[in-house]
């Protein structure tokens, strides 16, 4: 393992320590918990969002926490949910009488952590309710299974939520635009390399110098299949055959894109896949109302990339088109 | 017999010392269908457990469940923190004030954490998770209990019922957590969950035998 850190378990304290002194403008760490809040959140008066989960995905979620976006993240471990306790804390830094919505990645151990400080705080009578992201579409779906996870597309409902938020909008407006978002939006990703957790000091899975996987999660959960490497249309093509298949679009809708790199992957090539995922929506006369391209939703060192697209409406537009002012992602 | 409240104490020492001793067991498992980390998760729970339980003041077995589940909850993160955590929590509440416990509060305790797991996890038996282990483990106990069979045989038939659960997750494909994005592809490897509630059940079983000999 070759990695700029300290110590493995001290990682997530020090990267947070960093990026709060990185960003003081936006956001603050709270002392003693792996959770950085906005600077400016106090006496709002607005519904606070939060969200997290484990490390290793930055910047997901602390690099957006800002104005329009989210109020408080907490950190896990590398890949881990964090604790009931820590998301306990983060609630109750942002929370006023407006209520708190939590932003859940859909992961087993997310979902029960989070619900158990949601019942934490709502024992102590703060108003929260919270939405779960499910926007693979690698994985089937199944209300008996644990069901898709949450990836890039959680970043749509982060801007979305977060603008209604900010506009003031009341808990169940934001729940209900949030949930909405998460109907309409699909993903999908392909690894090109493994991840190595610092913990663990070695990959949990190899892939040869000519292999890619098709459908891998943000923590190196096996995707449906390895094939051999592709040119980037033809990757472009399958994950978005597989995208629309999941959620078909017809001629005159709009649409947001997102090519999401996963840590390793060169802005160019993720311009390259763009190339071609703009020019296949293009000739199904679906509208690209907004593209972002960067690294969102990363998977610590590992190389490739992930498509979303979330497809929009008059409200979604505005609530997209709303300032968005944080460290790792602004509409200005 | 009953346990007093420092037996239960040891007790659930030795189940942090079993879970030590197996932490690379229950590592790979979990690297083979889940993301690897079942063994570290449960090595820091309980050892963070043991550290607690050297200094606790009380001979009150439900605050020391109530310890338990609190500190494995706040310490482990994942899905097995909020599992285990909450099955010691809810125990907790059905010995709250007792400073001994015996095969029937033990009936309870067992119903309960099966219960809890059951909610936070909203899993099922066939589901492929610890619940698979526990729930015949739990019948088995209940039915032996019933029929008033000595403590050695009841714990051992417990911890036999565990095991063949165990068995039974390695046929079956998984529907909740990590392991259930590989589908079929999960049949042929054992729910490491399962493998550490059964080692639980069994070091339940070992150090009542020897705290009764």
């Amino acid at each position: 393992m070759k990695k700029i850190i300290n110590k493995p378990e001290n990682v997530v304290a020090d990267m947070l320590t960093g990026m709060s002194a990185a960003h003081p403008e936006y956001l603050k760490k709270l002392d003693n918990f792996n959770v950085v809040v906005r600077k400016d959140t106090a006496a709002s008066q607005k519904v606070a969002l939060v969200s997290g989960g484990g490390s290793g995905h930055e910047p997901a979620h602390g690099g957006f926490v800002g104005k329009g976006m989210l109020d408080a993240a907490v950190a896990g471990d590398v890949f881990t949910s964090p604790t009931p306790d820590q998301i306990y804390e983060a609630i109750k830094a942002v929370a006023d009488e407006a209520g708190v919505l939590l932003v859940i990645k859909n992961y087993t151990g997310d979902v029960m952590n989070f619900e158990m400080a949601q019942e934490m705080a709502e024992a102590e009578d703060i108003k929260v309710d919270s939405v779960v992201v499910n926007d693979d579409v690698a994985v089937e779906n199944s209300t008996y299974t644990t069901g898709r996870r949450g990836i890039a597309g959680t970043i749509f409902v982060h801007k979305i939520a977060g603008a209604k938020a900010e506009a003031k909008g009341s808990l169940s407006e934001v729940k209900a635009v949030a949930e909405k978002v998460i109907a309409n939006t699909s993903s999908m990703g392909i690894a090109l390399s493994p991840c190595i957790v610092p913990a663990a000091g070695k990959a949990n899975f190899t892939l040869g110098e000519d292999e890619m996987e098709v459908g891998m999660g943000i923590h190196g959960e096996p995707g449906t299949h390895r094939t051999k490497i592709k040119s980037a249309d033809e990757i472009a093509e399958q994950l978005l055959s597989k995208i629309l298949g999941d959620k078909p679009l017809q001629s005159h809708d709009e649409v947001a894109v997102m090519i999401n790199g996963l840590g390793a992957t060169p802005l160019m090539e993720l311009y390259v896949v763009n190339k071609k995922v703009n020019a296949t929506l293009k000739e199904k006369g679906v509208k690209v109302y907004k593209t972002f391209i960067g690294n969102y939703m990363t998977s610590l060192e590992m190389a490739g990339c992930s498509v979303s697209i979330l497809k929009l409406d008059e409200e979604l537009k505005s609530l997209l088109d709303a300032k968005a002012d944080t460290p790792a992602f602004k509409v200005l | 017999m009953s346990l007093t409240s420092n037996q239960t104490i040891l007790l659930l020492k030795e189940i942090g010392k079993t879970l030590e001793e197996h932490k690379t067991l229950l590592t790979e498992l979990d690297g083979a269908i889940g993301d690897g980390d079942h063994g570290i998760n449960m090595n820091k729970g309980f050892t963070a457990v043991t550290k607690k339980l050297d200094d606790i003041q009380t001979e009150d077995i439900g605050h020391i469940l109530k310890t338990v589940g609190m500190t494995l909850v706040s310490n482990v993160g994942g899905a097995s923190g909020p599992l285990y955590g909450t099955a010691f929590m809810k125990a907790a509440v059905v010995v709250a004030g007792k400073n001994e416990i015996d095969l029937h509060d033990f009936v309870k305790i067992m119903e309960e954490a099966v219960e809890g797991i059951k909610m936070r996890g909203k899993a099922v038996p066939g589901d492929k998770t610890m619940l698979d282990a526990l729930e015949p483990a739990y019948n088995t106990l209940y039915q032996a209990v019933e029929e008033n069979q000595p403590i050695e045989d009841i714990l051992k038939k417990v911890k036999d019922a565990a095991l063949q659960g165990v068995q039974y997750t390695e046929k079956i494909a998984a529907k909740k957590g990590r392991a259930s994005y590989l589908g079929e592809r999960s049949i042929g490897h054992q729910d490491p969950g399962a493998v550490s509630s059964y080692l639980i059940l069994d070091t339940i079983y070992k150090t009542i035998r020897n705290i009764k000999d």
